[in-house]
């Protein structure tokens, strides 16, 4: 078809904007975490005038980043897989069982998805903390409490994601499943979750990502030997100096694995989020 | 582990000869037996705690009985009436936080959706390098928030920052502003919600258009609608449903959003800045009132409430008249 020139020069014009928008963080964080301490202390330069690598091997010793980062990596796989199961097993009742209360589940479920954080935080924070003392089990300042929360944070989205995916998924092939002597479990299994792949790895990044950046709850249910990420890279600005070169190194080191997860399995997560929200 | 031997006894169950009972959970019952994982998890963090929320924004639930708040005495709704004279200094915070916190989600919101929609339609048609764009446009979105937004704190410092350099080499301010505290602090959030926010109306708006039929275009363009006028009367009816949900969802995440102000400006925003969500918490974590607190989560979530069944009831008049 044919484009008329302003349309060409437009194009150029607001996606390179939009780009440099887009981009001009990351090249901040790159050249900064590459910058010796005066360096990032001083005006900006948009060319470093000294390269280091020394922030990257300084992280690791002003705040205790390794704790944080097992802390982040544990919490979040745990959390983002038993998400996904629990919500599969919850998208297949949902996607092929027509039963009595299925509108009410699906509505209460999905409406939980637009309160505000805060209003269950406070609750959830005295919860965790008198039921460690009256019946000992300590969620407040532990992993498991920070899993559970996180997991139910999810738990919506994944449900209403996967139940779209699975409705794509044809009837005909659990049946014909069925048919060949398998039970409805049996065609679950065998049958409705390998052709839900794409939409189980799109939940399952949705998932991750989503508690990778999880704050609000990190900052007030966590102490100092179960830190996330999110909340412990606050640590490098002390009362006395702001340790930006190395603020930008670990920023980076902790995006670099998130995004080109994310940009590798973008497909899915498009066909996944398409699935679930353009109907 | 238990799904894998049931499906065993499932294999043996469906065989012709084995009676129909052993199949009790095949009849009505597994539904729900799917769904007793997520129904327990949604109790445990989000139904049992909001009803707790409730119950206590009607206690005077300070530090003091914290660890033991059944013996917090009963407050009635004086938690509420403290929230809402707007005549007491914490009233008129609130009322003031809301107000920002308003403005704050309509501005992002119709920038958002601009952005992405410039985006999707600008990417719609094939060119060299489209791929690439698309990928680059979703970067802001596939970082993690405290990475990026903490990034921006530092270009947006007075004399180290990136924008305060920009801004002096192009001549465009005399001086250079200060973007964390006072007036300019307030669209400090604005510009990096926006900068985080508009790659997901692009994803969701791209997905919308890739469901548009094609011939639809070349009819409008047989009619003699330049591309102007295809974005007029083709993309934008047709687009209509997306946006319904889209915007929804950006309104309701914006306006809740936490992580965002938190990373920019810590635990104490500056008043223009000072969002609703970071507003609440600071008075129940930082001044250990969780009776306030709560009846203001409270208050928070009746106005979400009733803005989002108020839009719904809007949208479906609408496609009925449409």
């Amino acid at each position: 078809m044919h484009e008329p020139a302003w349309f060409r020069w437009a194009r150029v014009i607001v996606l390179s904007l939009l780009g440099l928008f887009a981009i001009a963080p990351v090249y901040v964080m790159l050249t900064a975490s590459l910058k010796p301490l005066p360096d990032v202390e001083g005006a900006f330069r948009w060319i470093p005038s000294h390269l280091t690598l020394s922030p990257f091997i300084d992280m690791w010793q002003t705040i205790p980043l390794l704790t944080y980062l097992e802390n982040s990596l544990i919490v979040c796989s745990v959390a983002s897989v038993a998400s996904v199961i629990v919500a599969l097993l919850a998208a297949y009742a949902v996607s092929r069982y027509r039963f009595h209360g299925r509108q009410v589940f699906s509505v209460t479920i999905l409406s939980t998805q637009m309160f505000p954080g805060i209003l269950f935080l406070l609750p959830l924070f005295v919860i965790f903390v008198n039921l460690s003392q009256d019946t000992g089990i300590n969620l407040y300042g532990s992993r498991t409490g920070l899993i559970i929360t996180y997991m139910t944070f999810t738990l919506p989205f994944a449900i209403w994601m996967l139940a779209a995916y699975l409705d794509t998924i044809p009837r005909e092939l659990d049946e014909a499943a069925t048919v060949d002597g398998t039970g409805p479990l049996g065609a679950f299994i065998r049958v409705v979750i390998p052709a839900a792949i794409p939409g189980i790895v799109a939940v399952l990044i949705y998932a991750f990502m989503t508690a990778w950046s999880e704050m609000l709850f990190a900052s007030v249910l966590t102490n100092d030997s179960t830190r996330t990420l999110a909340v412990g890279l606050q640590g490098y600005a002390t009362q006395n100096q702001v340790y930006w070169n190395q603020i930008m190194a670990a920023s980076l080191t902790v995006s670099v694995p998130i995004v080109v997860g994310f940009l590798l399995l973008q497909r899915y997560l498009v066909a996944g989020m398409t699935a679930g929200s353009v109907k | 582990m238990v799904d894998t031997i049931r499906v065993k006894q499932g294999v043996t169950a469906s065989a012709p000869s084995s009676p129909p009972k052993r199949r009790w959970w095949r009849r009505g019952s597994l539904p729900y037996v799917l769904l007793i994982p997520a129904i327990l998890l949604e109790l445990l963090i989000h139904i049992i705690p909001m009803l707790a929320g409730v119950g206590i924004s009607f206690l005077q639930l300070t530090l003091f009985y914290l660890r033991n708040w059944r013996a917090a005495p009963f407050a009635g709704f004086s938690n509420y009436a403290v929230a809402v004279n707007f005549s007491s200094a914490t009233g008129q915070a609130l009322l003031h936080s809301f107000t920002v916190t308003i403005i704050y989600t309509l501005i992002v919101l119709a920038g958002a959706w601009l952005f992405g929609m410039a985006a999707a339609v600008l990417t719609q048609r094939a060119f060299r390098g489209r791929g690439a764009v698309r990928t680059l446009f979703l970067i802001p979105y596939a970082l993690p928030v405290f990475a990026s937004v903490i990034t921006w704190n530092f270009m947006l410092q007075r004399d180290t920052g990136m924008v305060n350099q920009l801004l002096m080499s192009l001549h465009l301010v005399g001086s250079r502003p200060f973007w964390l505290i006072g007036q300019d602090s307030f669209w400090s959030l604005v510009i990096v919600q926006l900068w985080r926010t508009w790659p997901f109306a692009f994803l969701i708006l791209t997905a919308g258009l890739q469901s548009i039929p094609a011939d639809l275009y070349e009819a409008a363009s047989l009619d003699g609608a330049g591309i102007l006028g295809q974005v007029r009367h083709v993309t934008l009816p047709l687009i209509r449903p997306v946006n319904r949900v889209l915007l929804l969802v950006l309104f309701l995440w914006t306006f809740n959003d936490f992580s965002v102000p938190f990373t920019l400006f810590g635990s104490a925003p500056p008043s223009q800045a000072d969002i609703i969500s970071i507003h609440i918490y600071e008075n129940s974590f930082v001044s250990w009132n969780f009776g306030t607190g709560s009846a203001m989560s409270v208050l928070l979530l009746l106005f979400l409430l009733l803005v989002t069944l108020v839009y719904l009831a809007l949208g479906r008049r609408g496609a009925r008249h449409a």
